[in-house]
């Protein structure tokens, strides 16, 4: 018997272990090897801090780095306002009869890919897009106008895309809620400013920590939207180091901004699980 | 404020109000792709010149549809073979993975979770470099030691499939383990009593019980890799998948074949959607 469970574990944990360590663990750390290597002026390899000193010394480096942690932030949160409403009126107002629907309705346009979700904004409101023809043809507007390529567009597309990784978990940490807890606060004359702060939010703060992760993390190393709905001015960070592997050649130079970037997702993550307390496996699953 | 409580009327119409505009602004990009696949024009705009499927059919020299533009058609056919190697591999691993986090006991096992999990956190573009860069030097170092080439440490398909692989393990284990943490062990433990052997066990007993769990994850990797972009974009060889065949048409300007492609995909992932719904609400 314990031969056999002996045998069993192994069979699991061989594989397991391989994928981690060959796939995960493996190539991480030869991407902080490759960022800590340098091309010198005789065209050798040497270990330097140069990759680095590159990123802070030219400012469109780390002006974008810090551009991107911000604007994910503001995604984070907007996509969080957006999409609250919606959690809350599908678990706690609407009559549950319509509740299945709504949420099937909520989720089917996540399963489509994000390409064509970009594509569809990128025709609607693009200079010679729908929107503008309707705009045009109302008398609205004279002329069409440009809607795509500027930031306000991009934040827009990144908060779209990443809609349904808060919706998930609100919903699921909204239905958990008990409706007496509301019920009460109500009888004991607390207003609804007051419910929502003291009760509703602090009850769904690990659905909102876990959205929240996901949504900063996707829009932090998003490439598609900001590449086609900020236009050639959206200076992702991303997009920098895509420049530095496929346009420059520079793996050295392109390992270190993902170093960085790596640096930057794991900090924020880990302050905004401190913050509020709790860990990784429990934020997630 | 809730259903049990009484409601003004405006709290109820605003809600209303924003989940109309809410829905507006979650479909307004799909349906206006998917009509403008129908529209008989050169650009995919208004104004509508009248319901046409040339942009599906169509074989002449300005209008070439999606059922005769081969290199579109190639690029689905390897986006579905990934797909499908993905989905079988990460299966088979998150399984794995989810018996052994479940079931196992071993040392440092909250820390080998902890690695499990971080692919969710990694920046798919960060996972495509740290892939492309350390092979690169794997394969390197194969040609100058063994003189031997070997083609999955180069950019290609089977890259590819190893990067998504990479990461789409943990959404499998992820969606397994919570299957397998209502599972009651006495049925193991009863089998095991009764002389079945551990693999039997599971054989007989424990996929069974998780069947429902695997055609939904399996369901999940197959569309996670159909889509992915961020890590495919840095490992991809000649053979284009899809998301990065219309990318490259998308950002050189566009013609409504990409709606027609588009149009397709929607019809079928929401298929895919609905048929998957309807297994785990029977399952229920």
């Amino acid at each position: 018997m314990n031969k056999h469970t002996k045998f069993g574990f192994y069979i699991f944990f061989i594989p397991v272990f391989l994928w981690l360590f060959l796939l995960i663990v493996l190539p991480h750390i030869e991407l902080l090897f490759m960022s800590l290597k340098y091309e010198n002026d005789m065209g050798e390899m040497v270990w330097s801090l140069q990759n680095y000193k590159e990123f802070f010394s030219e400012e469109i480096y780390w002006l974008t780095f810090l551009r991107v942690a911000l604007y994910a932030i503001l995604v984070t949160f907007l996509t969080f306002v957006v999409t609250f409403p919606i959690a809350f009126y599908i678990t706690k107002v609407v009559s549950p009869k319509y509740k299945g629907f709504l949420i099937i309705l909520l989720l089917m346009p996540f399963w489509v890919s994000e390409l064509v979700r970009v594509y569809g904004w990128m025709i609607l409101l693009r200079e010679s897009g729908v929107i503008n023809y309707f705009l045009v043809s109302l008398h609205i507007l004279d002329k069409p106008i440009e809607m795509l390529y500027n930031d306000v567009s991009m934040i827009m597309g990144l908060v779209y895309t990443s809609m349904l990784f808060m919706v998930v978990p609100l919903i699921s940490s909204l239905d958990g809620m008990d409706d007496s807890y509301i019920e009460a606060a109500h009888d004991l004359g607390a207003s609804k400013f007051i419910i929502f702060f003291k009760i509703v939010i602090p009850y769904t703060a690990p659905g909102i920590v876990s959205g929240s992760i996901v949504v900063f993390m996707l829009t932090l190393g998003n490439y598609l939207t900001p590449n086609l709905m900020g236009g050639k001015n959206s200076l992702w960070f991303t997009e920098q180091i895509y420049n530095q592997f496929i346009a420059s050649f520079n793996w050295n130079q392109g390992a270190a901004f993902g170093f960085l970037l790596l640096l930057l997702s794991s900090l924020i993550i880990w302050i905004g699980l401190k913050l509020t307390k709790q860990n990784l496996a429990k934020a997630l699953s | 404020m809730i259903r049990s409580l009484p409601k003004s009327k405006g709290y109820d119409i605003s809600f209303i109000i924003y989940m109309v505009l809410f829905y507006t602004f979650l479909f307004a990009p799909l349906v206006v792709t998917c009509v403008l696949a129908f529209n008989d024009s050169e650009f995919p705009t208004l104004p509508w010149n009248g319901f046409s499927l040339d942009w599906f059919f169509s074989n002449t020299n300005d209008r070439v549809g999606i059922f005769n533009d081969s290199s579109n058609l190639t690029s689905i056919w390897i986006s579905i073979k990934t797909a499908f190697f993905v989905s079988i591999f990460s299966l088979t691993l998150g399984t794995m993975g989810a018996f052994l986090f479940e079931q196992e006991n071993f040392k440092f096992k909250q820390g080998f979770y902890f690695l499990a999990l971080t692919p969710l956190v990694i920046p798919g573009v960060i996972l495509g470099i740290s892939l492309l860069l350390s092979t690169n030097t794997a394969g390197t170092y194969m040609e100058n030691t063994f003189g031997i080439d070997v083609e999955f440490f180069r950019p290609s398909f089977w890259l590819v499939v190893i990067g998504q692989f990479a990461f789409i393990s943990t959404f499998v284990l992820l969606v397994v383990s919570a299957r397998l943490k209502k599972f009651d062990k006495s049925l193991e433990e009863a089998a095991l009593n009764l002389g079945a052997t551990r693999f039997e066990v599971i054989r007989l007993i424990t996929l069974p019980y998780l069947k429902p769990a695997l055609i939904g994850a399996g369901a999940v990797a197959f569309l996670m890799s159909f889509e992915n972009f961020n890590t495919t974009l840095f490992l991809i060889g000649s053979d284009t998948t899809l998301p990065i065949n219309l990318y490259l048409q998308v950002r050189d300007g566009s013609t409504p074949i990409i709606n027609a492609i588009s149009f397709l995909l929607i019809v079928s992932t929401s298929l895919m959607a609905i048929i998957n719904l309807i297994f785990t609400k029977k399952e229920q």
